[in-house]
């Protein structure tokens, strides 16, 4: 017995409490961003935006999931019942999957495995079912359309994602992506003979192009505007949300959201050195790496939600044309300049 | 090694329900969704034999795109299941031959380990321990190395497949307007714009 609880019930019961925590501060942290996405929305439209409930609107988020949960669900007569709940079912469940690896600080991840940044790959590419399950469930004609578009175009930026991520791997020699941000530690910084500039040691500079392909596809991954075109509110209603109402819907706004969050804190694990400090003196190494982690995401957020209000959005075949005949080509020939590099130079870890 | 077997036994047990699924669901777009469930539950069986690169890969590859497009095009095409299980009589003895042959083959194969346990030491290129290497290190040691070859030319039969599928559906169409990106970036205004003087009353 003692056995069995040393090798198998005390670790997960450790894992457990981890995954609550994480889970809890997570879903604070996606209300407050939500809230900011709006803030920020406004604040580029001159507008107030969010500012009745709480102190400047702050529990706006709050008083919005009250309102999901308190409504009635109303499933559509002619729907596939099982699948139309599944849908919002599978979409926030596989955004928390993500979540899994991410290290918010050294050390700081639920499950630090070797194949970190592949899971993340797949789990976001699954991503797409909530969406074309969801469309086709309902039985209806907009989010049936929607369900195809978005199923097109995930799959086309994953291809360019899947290629940058190949470049980042390359110059870190790893897929754990605890060892990803260790390898941003030495670089170019240390090059050019000034180690503590260590912001210049991550790859957002050795890889600009890659970083912004990367942030493009992100946009595109988790259907932010500009390429919304699942839910474009002005041609398809809002897509594959049309029938949906009360808790479902709330699920896919979080899981929307959620898996934003992911993708940002991916780009500040990719290429913005995750939990490092910017600068290697004094004030800036005290604090903590989960402060540098997420003030790294927040930022990426921020662009995020300017790019949401300022950028019309795309016209679809404007969309399939820069996946394809844009980004895949330009990472496709990045990846081999990359590693004609590290071969030639003998950087390669 | 008690946890590996029931979580070897749940996986295995419910991709083998959820392939018979496939095959009894009325709904194709169900039969679909219960084929992604058996290769979830493949993914999963792989990590228990400690090819997590292979789970992934599968899950990226099979489960994120082929069934991605797969479900697009059984969601498009509406096809009736019921209508095409009218030959199915006929078709019976082809399907069970070939259903025949590969367990016959996979029992050959297998049961050849059982037999001379020793066997797979023999093997051309014996694959690292997985212990001390990663699996990506592992899967890229032998595939850049020793069966360069062979990866090359799977690669050029995909490029080819791919090369024709695109020559055999790709239709210009006469008098369909396309946009050309880099005319319309290329334009100025002194050729698109002219301004013309109007007199009253005349029209141009």
């Amino acid at each position: 017995m003692a056995d069995l609880w040393a090798d198998y019930l005390f670790p997960f019961v450790i894992m457990l409490a981890q995954s609550v925590l994480l889970l809890v501060v997570l879903l604070v942290i996606v209300a407050y961003i939500l809230y900011a996405d709006r803030k920020i929305w406004a604040a580029v439209q001159i507008r107030r935006g969010p500012n009745v409930v709480g102190p400047w609107g702050l529990l706006q988020s709050f008083a919005d999931l009250l309102k999901f949960v308190l409504k009635e669900p109303v499933i559509p007569a002619g729907s596939n019942k099982a699948l139309f709940l599944l849908a919002p079912l599978v979409t926030v469940t596989l955004a928390l999957a993500g979540w899994a690896v991410i290290p918010v600080a050294d050390g700081w991840v639920i499950a630090d495995i070797n194949v970190g940044i592949l899971f993340i790959l797949a789990i976001s590419s699954l991503g797409v079912y909530g969406i074309i399950i969801g469309g086709w469930a309902s039985n209806s004609k907009y989010p049936f359309l929607s369900a195809l578009r978005s199923a097109a175009q995930m799959v086309s930026y994953e291809v360019s994602i899947g290629f940058v991520i190949v470049t980042v791997l390359l110059c870190a020699g790893s897929l754990n992506l605890s060892e990803i941000v260790r390898a941003q530690e030495t670089g170019l910084a240390s090059a050019i003979g000034l180690p503590f500039l260590t912001f210049l040691n991550w790859y957002w500079l050795p890889l600009f192009p890659m970083f912004v392909i990367f942030f493009i596809s992100a946009l595109a991954e988790t259907n932010r505007p500009p390429f919304d075109l699942a839910e474009a509110e002005s041609e398809l209603v809002a897509g594959f949300m049309v029938e949906y109402g009360s808790t479902p819907y709330m699920m896919f706004m979080l899981g929307e959201y959620v898996s934003i969050a992911l993708m940002c804190s991916l780009t500040t694990i990719l290429f913005m050195g995750g939990w490092l400090p910017p600068v290697d003196v004094a004030p800036f190494t005290w604090v903590p790496g989960i402060v540098w982690f997420l003030l790294k995401s927040l930022l990426v957020f921020f662009m995020f939600a300017m790019v949401k209000a300022m950028v019309p959005r795309y016209r679809y075949d404007q969309l399939m044309r820069l996946g394809w005949k844009v980004f895949l080509p330009l990472s496709l020939a990045m990846v081999f300049v990359v590693a004609a590099v590290l071969m030639a130079t003998g950087w390669a870890p | 090694m008690v946890l590996q077997a029931v979580f070897f036994y749940l996986f295995a047990a419910i991709a083998v329900a959820s392939a018979f699924m496939v095959i009894a669901a009325r709904n194709p777009v169900h039969s679909v969704l219960f084929l992604i469930l058996a290769f979830f539950n493949a993914a999963g069986l792989f990590i228990l034999i400690g090819a997590e690169f292979l789970a992934m890969l599968l899950v990226v590859v099979y489960v994120g795109a082929v069934m991605v497009l797969f479900l697009f095009v059984v969601m498009m095409l509406d096809v009736d299941f019921v209508e095409l299980r009218q030959g199915f009589l006929q078709y019976l003895p082809v399907g069970a031959l070939v259903g025949i042959v590969l367990l016959v083959e996979l029992l050959l194969g297998l049961g050849a380990w059982v037999i001379s346990p020793d066997l797979a030491g023999t093997l051309p290129a014996p694959a690292p321990a997985a212990a001390d290497v990663s699996n990506i290190r592992a899967l890229g040691e032998l595939i850049y190395t020793r069966y360069i070859l062979f990866f090359q030319m799977a690669g050029l039969v995909l490029l080819v497949a791919m090369i024709g599928s695109i020559v055999l559906t790709l239709r210009h169409k006469p008098g369909v307007k396309r946009q050309n990106i880099a005319t319309q970036v290329g334009r100025t205004r002194e050729a698109a714009v002219e301004v013309r003087k109007v007199e009253t009353g005349k029209g141009i």
